[in-house]
């Protein structure tokens, strides 16, 4: 019981004082609405292929409400030593992390629901299967999110973080079969591809807003999670073993 | 190396028998950092609802040595019990007890005063009315009343210095750690953070603190430990200490010009004497009995020199740590200055 009031409040404070701070939330308005503009005039086609463009819009407004946002909080919290007060409280380091994560996560999510419901003023969403779509939409931020842990405990400097996510972030929309079928890439590209959680995330959102999954939804599904486990796995062995050593 | 106090036999054993849990038991405790070692096999016993103190000078381990008590370390070799808890089988169980005030105020910029010890007492699982009463009523002792709704980051060094103890202590710990807690804010502002060290110890809080101001050490401290390179040279009460001391008497004596010179000469006249040129043309005499002013002053005047002031110093533990550690406690006092700039 009172560790979860340690989580909630760890959660909470992170999104007053971070996610929910006017350029953040505009930068995952913005961020969305531009792309959408973007293929939108380049794709030259009418209002119906919004529902095209949805699932990709998605996937790029959690990607940048998550990973690297994440990353950066938990380098500066470390840089300015705060982090030093949530090790020396009574609390799981996994709770801990969770709680950390959690915050991103849920940013992650409800950025993703920005372009949906930009898209309902234009489009008819009666195609959309909405307990996969959140389903998906939730992994992918999850996937994210752990994604921008493992960056942000791996690093020393705010500015690694920063620049690391990118690193991770910009191929990976290229990559991930969004805007370019994986088919249509070189062959030697294609199991980078593959190793991508994005990759498993933008064809589940595909596959519930009335396109066609190229995977297996329930194998996609399945390695989401994997990479959520394994990734938070990882970020919890580096703590233990560089930041308490 | 462990303690010489009169409960000293009761402290060789292992933490199940200490009487009251909150206490700490420290055996060869080591940590290396490469070739460094920075906490050397340090033993330490820290008994219930006392202020114990960990003197020493930069670079001495006195940071590391928290480190480790508090789970920001891991160390090498050795066994730490905190309130009978082995802190390597139960981490989270040992730091229920403790709060942790570290060396610079790392409170979350962003927040008000208000929202860091509300956040603070959050972590240890205080609910959410009961922390902010505590909070209001912290902000009050620690003469922050008035900026509690102003954010941390806005304040000055001392007002985080005291914010930073205030959220150490909100959830009323049974053992307080402060690293350095008057190092770099103004003389008031330590005197009143020294005064609330002091409360809370009246209060049965069990408190250790790191310092290398051995004056601090002294006005503070029921014992003290001497720590040098990561050694402990020394553990004792601080009135044990002074009472050593005590068998000196010392004098500082102020001249116009030529204490440098003087001090030879006295001490060829007085064979009983010991005299040290201080700055500022301060001439500390010691004697191993009072020493008599009149033919002192006399002495010096007759050889051209200006008495404007004569007076006996009280024993300090300055001399105790000057004789055991072999550090001068000049290099020490520089030391702080240029440490000044900190929290
Ligand atoms: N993370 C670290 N990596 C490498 N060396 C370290 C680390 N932490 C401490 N040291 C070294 O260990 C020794 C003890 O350092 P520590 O900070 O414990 O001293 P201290 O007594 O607290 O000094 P100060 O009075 O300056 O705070 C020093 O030689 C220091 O350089
Ligand atoms: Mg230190």
């Amino acid at each position: 019981m009172k560790v979860w009031i340690a989580a909630w409040s760890i959660l909470a404070k992170d999104a007053r004082t971070y996610y929910l701070k006017p350029p953040n939330v505009s930068w995952g308005l913005i961020f969305p609405l531009a792309w959408t503009g973007m293929l939108f005039l380049r794709s030259a086609a009418g209002v119906e292929s919004v529902a095209e463009l949805l699932p990709g819009v998605m996937a790029v407004a959690v990607l940048f409400g998550t990973t690297s946002l994440l990353a950066v909080v938990v380098a500066f919290e470390r840089r300015g030593r705060s982090f030093e007060r949530l090790l020396v409280a009574p609390i799981p380091l996994v709770v801990l992390l969770l709680a950390k994560t959690g915050g991103a996560i849920l940013f992650g999510l409800v950025n993703a629901f920005v372009p949906v419901i930009l898209a309902a003023f234009l489009i008819d969403l009666s195609i959309v299967d909405w307990p996969a779509l959140i389903g998906a939409a939730a992994l992918l931020s999850a996937s994210s999110a752990f994604l921008g842990l493992f960056i942000a405990v791996s690093v020393r400097e705010v500015f690694e973080a920063q620049a690391l996510s990118n690193f991770f972030r910009f191929p990976m929309l290229f990559l991930c079969g969004l805007f370019l079928p994986v088919e249509q890439l070189p062959a030697w590209m294609r199991p980078l591809s593959y190793a991508l959680p994005l990759t498993y995330g933008a064809d589940l959102l595909r596959g519930s807003i009335g396109g066609v999954n190229r995977l297996p939804p329930a194998a996609s599904f399945a390695l989401l999670a994997a990479s959520c486990a394994a990734l938070f796995a990882l970020s919890l062995r580096v703590v233990r073993r560089r930041w308490i050593a | 190396m462990t303690t010489s106090t009169a409960t000293g036999h009761r402290l060789g054993r292992p933490g199940a028998d200490l009487p009251d849990p909150a206490a700490i038991w420290v055996r060869g405790l080591a940590k290396r950092f490469g070739d460094v070692r920075a906490v050397d096999g340090v033993d330490i016993d820290v008994l219930s609802g006392e202020l114990f103190g960990l003197l020493g000078p930069n670079g001495a381990g006195k940071t590391t040595i928290l480190h480790l008590l508090t789970g920001l370390a891991r160390p090498d070799g050795g066994t730490i019990l905190i309130g009978g808890i082995d802190c390597s089988a139960r981490p989270g169980a040992a730091r229920r007890l403790l709060g942790v005030v570290p060396d610079e105020s790392n409170l979350y910029p962003e927040l008000t005063g208000f929202q860091n010890l509300s956040f603070s007492a959050s972590l240890y699982g205080m609910r959410r009315k009961r922390r902010e009463v505590r909070a209001r009523e912290l902000l009050e002792t620690f003469g922050l009343a008035g900026a509690g709704d102003r954010k941390f980051g806005g304040y000055s060094k001392g007002m985080k210095r005291r914010l930073t103890i205030a959220a150490g202590m909100i959830h009323e710990p049974r053992i307080l750690f402060l690293d350095e807690p008057t190092t770099g804010i103004d003389v008031a502002s330590a005197r009143q953070i020294r005064r609330l060290i002091t409360d809370l110890r009246d209060a049965g809080t069990t408190i250790v603190l790191t310092t290398h101001y051995i004056e601090e050490a002294q006005r503070l401290c029921d014992r003290v430990a001497f720590i040098v390179a990561g050694r402990i040279v020394r553990t004792d009460g601080v009135a044990r200490l002074l009472h050593q001391a005590g068998g000196v008497h010392a004098m500082e004596v102020a001249l116009s010009g030529g204490a440098a010179r003087l001090g030879p000469a006295l001490v060829e006249a007085f064979p009983e004497l010991r005299a040290r040129a201080l700055a500022d043309g301060l001439l500390r005499v010691e004697a191993s009995s009072p020493p008599r002013v009149g033919p002192l002053v006399r002495f010096l005047e007759d050889r051209g020199a200006q008495v404007t002031e004569a007076r006996r110093v009280q024993p300090s533990l300055e001399e105790v740590f000057v004789e055991v550690t072999g550090i001068e406690s000049e290099a020490l006092r520089q030391e702080k200055e240029k440490a000044g700039g900190g929290a």
